[in-house]
């Protein structure tokens, strides 16, 4: 049976062949986990500010928050517009849009793949900063866990939908790639991996809480961390834009896919 | 001297043709720098409440490190990303020997081939930003300050060069680590705020291993009036150093390069 073009072999191989490519591409991971050390710096930062004790997160908190932030973002990193751009441009999507699965898809298992071989790496980060800050161990209970995990995997996909949607741009404009950078700063500002929103003031935290960014690192850090957070308001929050993104790339896909006229054609 | 001279304009002038053939970008880029210098503020405010200072600095002092550290970034996107992003392409389609069989020096050509213009309005905004703090900080600027400045200012750009130079020497033998320069760029970002609001473990780290304190936080010192002789000199003689070293890294290198595909 097939849902969406895939089943149950299809997802296997895809998945396989994926994780195989992107082992080979360990180093290059690596240093991509490495160059993600900014929630630590900003911690250094925080923790002997002034300002920290209006952030509400007090003693280990602030450490285990930025810790989260790290691996949060370390498992929704997306750059699905750059391979779709290459593809494009490179005419490698011609034969990609002939098979029966939607191109999309090869993406998806691309990106859980380089999530695979990131792990160990993350992994590594992780006892490095425990070795560091021993007083900020704590293992998440089973439910946080799963909690986290899924609020990690819905962040994941909506900065996938996200980019796919200017992706899908590519078929219009050479200039989409530029799109993704200009999205990408107010994503570093507003969605929590360089200060909690907490520390925001109310008002921009009002505003900010309209846009998709604090659900991508905010959210799912609180969760990972053990804080109180509302939950349902957050998962609501991430399956509402989810609801939102996916017919519009969707719809966008298709009409692209017809104005498509493959490079050298 | 005169021929290197001659070939550096003649780089340069075709690189702006170049440029002025894509005019959007330079647009994007005014919106993207724009956007970045708004968001780094509106952070940097976070910090800042009544009688709140961050490291010992105050609100328009903090302002004057803001501003070296996107004077340097500014510098980075208009200098080294477009050169020195480039060797390791070079390396890897074997472009690298014809660079090499040319009458000069091949460091001064990887270095200094192509600049990208976009990347200058950030250099001006962040010299803004500079020159609105001192002000607000009661900066009393002196022709000796000022030329101090200047002097701190090149011995920076000539530390975060070699530096940047010698991560991308490294892809003569490790063409797949070509994103090694991000995790340099990563923690360069560390140079927006006064070395002061580290813990004493990272200070050390900033001024010694990663001199990035020597970028930003000296160089403002230097204005403030808060940065003596000693400082200078460790600064002057840290740029000397790492220049020196990428220098002879590079010389080391080459004698391991053995071209594409062979």
């Amino acid at each position: 049976m097939r849902i969406f073009g895939l089943n149950r072999r299809i997802i296997r191989v895809l998945l396989g062949s994926q994780y195989a490519h992107m082992l080979e591409y360990r180093a290059e991971i690596a240093l991509w986990a490495l160059s993600g050390v900014l929630p630590f710096i900003m911690l250094s930062i925080w923790s002997g500010s002034d300002a920290r004790s209006g952030l509400g997160l007090d003693g280990v908190a602030l450490d285990r928050y930025f810790l989260s932030a790290y691996l949060v973002r370390q498992f929704s990193v997306v750059w699905v517009v750059y391979a779709f751009e290459e593809d494009a441009l490179l005419g490698r999507l011609s034969p990609y849009l002939l098979q029966p699965l939607h191109p999309l898809w090869r993406y998806v298992a691309a990106h859980l793949g380089e999530q695979l071989t990131r792990l160990p790496f993350a992994a590594l980060i992780a006892v490095v900063f425990f070795a560091v800050q021993p007083q900020a161990f704590w293992l998440p209970s089973l439910g946080g866990f799963l909690l986290a995990w899924l609020a990690t995997w819905m962040a994941f996909a909506i900065a996938f939908l996200f980019q796919s949607l200017i992706a899908t741009l590519c078929f219009w404009s050479e200039k989409a790639s530029a799109l993704e950078r200009l999205q990408f700063i107010p994503f570093v500002f507003l969605s929590g991996l360089l200060a909690p929103l907490t520390a925001f003031p109310p008002a921009v935290r009002a505003w900010a809480q309209w846009t998709p960014f604090p659900y991508l690192i905010d959210f799912p850090a609180r969760v990972l961390a053990g804080q109180p957070v509302d939950l349902i308001a957050g998962f609501g929050a991430q399956l509402a834009w989810i609801a939102v993104l996916l017919p519009l790339v969707l719809l966008l896909w298709r009409a692209g896919v017809r104005r498509y006229s493959a490079m050298g054609a | 001297m005169g021929r290197y001279w001659r070939t550096l304009r003649r780089f340069w002038s075709t690189a702006l043709a170049v440029q002025l053939e894509y005019q959007a970008n330079v647009l994007i880029e005014l919106l993207a720098v724009a956007m970045s210098l708004s968001g780094s503020l509106f952070l940097l405010s976070l910090f800042y409440g009544p009688d709140q200072t961050l490291g010992g600095w105050s609100w328009a002092q903090a302002l004057m490190v803001q501003g070296l550290y996107t004077v340097f970034d500014g510098m980075a996107s208009t200098w080294l990303r477009p050169n020195l992003g480039a060797i390791v392409t070079h390396v890897r389609e074997g472009t690298l020997d014809f660079v090499l069989l040319k009458p000069i020096d091949s460091q001064f050509w990887l270095s200094l081939r192509t600049l990208s213009p976009a990347g200058l309005p950030e250099i001006g905004l962040g010299l803004a930003l500079l020159a609105w703090g001192s002000l607000q900080a009661g900066v009393v600027l002196t022709l000796p300050t000022l030329l101090m400045v200047l002097v701190m200012l090149l011995a920076g750009g000539l530390i975060l060069y070699s530096l940047w130079f010698l991560i991308a020497a490294t892809s003569i033998w490790f063409v797949k680590t070509w994103n090694a320069t991000e995790v340099l760029r990563a923690l360069l970002a560390s140079g927006r705020y006064p070395l002061n609001a580290y813990p004493p473990a990272l200070r050390l780290l900033f001024t010694v291993v990663l001199p990035v304190a020597f970028l930003t936080t000296v160089p403002a010192q230097v204005l403030l009036g808060a940065a003596g002789a000693p400082m200078l000199l460790a600064g002057l003689g840290l740029a000397v150093v790492f220049f020196a070293a990428a220098r002879s890294f590079w010389l080391f290198a080459l004698r391991f390069y053995t071209s594409a595909s062979s």
